[in-house]
């Protein structure tokens, strides 16, 4: 791979803070943040409520500036929002006064303004098969289950073949047994399509199943990315027998270790050593390898 | 039991009947087989004068008025349809005149803060204007009545319309825009295609309202600068002193108003969503 591939998206010292209530102190959402991401990547981002995650990703999008730093894609910097970037939004936002159909051709209409209408319709109606929607061409979003209405987000999105597809927290709405379905889907797309993907989750074992690397961050504010994880799982996934790997435990009891007591801390006590400008790369193994600093993993709730 | 929609129907038909039955009867002279004092006489000679005509009356009138409406016999004998065509032609005119130009002010408020903020005072202050106050200007400046009567009506409709635009286009839900924005719409198109059909059922409501304001406003302004349309007619009547007259145009404005309601909420169904 080239240096040019990997970094396709490049993020230097990045921080965000927002002006305080009435001449307030100014809150710092994150700073000091770091990271790239390489063509035909799937990143994924776990931290608590309120670090910044979102807004992370819509400077990535565009639709926010940050304060310091600059985020670039394929070396220009992302200045606005573009068709290069498709957007899963927390809460799918489709338009509710158009069709299922309506919603994707109006993304793809706008993606190739040169295509006839038929070309249009018929791109459209490829990508609502590929997440199994055929047949509900007509309804609206409001009578749609909430796994539909995701699906035709992410048929949108797909739909105009963004150079990176940002999703916040696509399924987080979802039932469990709808959101394992769309996983495996989306899965399933990401492969085909190879399509480099940055998505934000509060869901260990969804991130697992997806991501190439995991970005932990730290608890806001002045929130940093605490630790890189190697997902270092075979590819091709699935949700039934990805636990059967041997890295599979490793890596989720670090997760969850990060997540309930090391992302509290990290920000004021972080370890000798840790550089927010280079986090560390880490890659959890079940020889204990590249284990987290303190071994808290045994209590973990499904440790086999 | 019955549904709801034929029960109700039946209370309103009871109520009807019960509400006619009384007015009827509190219209009908009293049989004063006693013997009457001169007081009494006096009395019952007045109240025969001044008593307003019953429910069969007006019937008989709108039977009347009704089985040819649009009779012509000169300026001052017009068919009640007659009448309330010119009040609807310029209900209409002044309200359509007043979408055009409250429409596209109203979304420019609501894309624009600045603009918001520097049209609010003036806004603010012309607003609360009774419409019929502009009337004497009105007569002043375009010197003629059934202009005038347009012009007011296209003042009063103005308000709904744009306070409801500004409203509805401001509140758009900040996602559509962004999937406007990710789509790399431009800004006329991001209005037509996203802010204008997010926005269309709160401007419909604004639609709504105004029509509503104008037929109310439309015949006070007709009895103000006379000639024609259902205000005149009304105040004609009652120089003529024709109350079954007077009662069944105000039967009348009652059920064009309810159809021009109906009218603009049937066509908000089409641009209704649900969220
Ligand atoms: N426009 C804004 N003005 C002021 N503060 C904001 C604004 N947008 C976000 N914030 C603040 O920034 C912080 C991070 O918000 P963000 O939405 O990025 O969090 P998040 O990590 O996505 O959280 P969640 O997991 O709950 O979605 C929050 O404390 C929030 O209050
Ligand atoms: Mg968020």
């Amino acid at each position: 791979m080239t240096t040019a591939d990997s970094r396709f998206v490049q993020v230097d010292g990045l921080s965000r803070s927002f002006p305080g209530e009435r001449g307030g102190e100014a809150l710092t959402v994150f700073e000091q943040v770091n990271f790239a991401i390489a063509r035909g990547e799937f990143i994924c981002v776990i931290g608590h409520s309120g670090c910044g995650k979102s807004t992370i990703l819509n400077i990535l999008a565009g639709l926010d500036q940050p304060s310091q730093g600059v985020a670039l894609m394929e070396g220009r910097e992302i200045a606005g929002p573009s068709l290069d970037h498709g957007v899963i939004f927390q809460n799918h936002s489709l338009l509710p006064w158009q069709s299922t159909l309506q919603n994707v051709s109006f993304a793809v209409a706008a993606r190739h303004r040169d295509w006839s209408r038929a070309q249009i319709l018929a791109h459209s109606r490829q990508y609502l098969d590929l997440v199994g929607l055929n047949g509900v061409e007509d309804r609206r979003p409001s009578q749609l289950s909430g796994g539909m209405r995701q699906r035709v987000g992410i048929a949108r999105a797909f739909a105009i073949e963004p150079k990176l597809l940002l999703m916040d927290e696509p399924f987080g709405a979802l039932d469990a047994l709808t959101r394992g379905t769309i996983q495996d889907e989306l899965v399933r797309i990401c492969q085909q399509t190879t399509q480099t993907a940055f998505m934000i989750t509060h869901d260990v074992d969804e991130a697992m199943l997806l991501a190439d690397k995991i970005l932990l961050m730290t608890n806001g504010p002045k929130a940093r990315i605490a630790e890189i994880v190697e997902v270092s799982l075979p590819r091709p996934r699935s949700r039934s027998t990805v636990i059967f790997e041997p890295n599979y435990y490793p890596i989720r009891n670090h997760l969850v270790d990060f997540l309930v007591s090391r992302s509290k801390t990290f920000r004021d006590q972080p370890p000798t050593g840790y550089d927010p400008r280079h986090p560390p790369q880490v890659r959890p193994q079940a020889d204990g390898s590249a284990a987290p600093q303190h071994p808290a993993t045994s209590g973990a709730p499904h440790d086999p | 039991m019955r549904s709801l929609p034929v029960r109700a129907a039946l209370l309103s038909l009871v109520l009807l009947l019960v509400g006619a039955g009384l007015w009827e009867a509190a219209s009908t002279a009293p049989e004063s087989a006693e013997a009457v004092s001169e007081y009494d006489m006096l009395v019952a000679g007045a109240g025969e004068k001044a008593r307003v005509p019953g429910p069969s009356a007006v019937i008989a009138h709108a039977w009347a008025a009704l089985s040819d409406p649009f009779y012509d016999r000169g300026s001052n004998d017009k068919g009640i349809g007659i009448q309330l065509g010119y009040s609807v032609g310029r209900v209409l005119t002044g309200y359509l005149l007043a979408a055009l130009v409250a429409i596209p002010i109203g979304f420019v408020i609501g894309m624009s803060p600045l603009w918001q903020r520097a049209l609010d005072p003036f806004i603010q202050v012309l607003k609360p204007v009774s419409p019929l106050a502009w009337m004497p200007l009105a007569l002043f400046v375009i010197q003629d009545s059934a202009l005038s009567a347009i012009f007011v009506i296209f003042i009063c409709s103005i308000w709904p319309m744009l306070i409801n635009t500004a409203f509805g286009v401001a509140s758009v839900r900040r996602d559509y825009i962004n999937v406007a924005r990710t789509l790399e719409l431009g800004r006329l198109r991001t209005a037509l295609t996203v802010i204008l059909p997010a926005a269309a059922p709160t401007i419909f409501t604004g639609m709504r309202i105004s029509i509503s304001i104008a037929w109310l406003v439309i015949v006070a302004a007709e009895m103000l600068v006379g000639g024609t349309g259902i205000g005149y007619y009304v105040w004609n009547e009652w120089n003529n002193l024709n109350l079954t007259s007077v009662i069944f145009s105000i039967l009348m404005i009652g059920v064009v108003g309810m159809l021009l309601d109906r009218l603009l909420a049937g066509a908000a169904r089409f641009v209704q969503y649900v969220d």
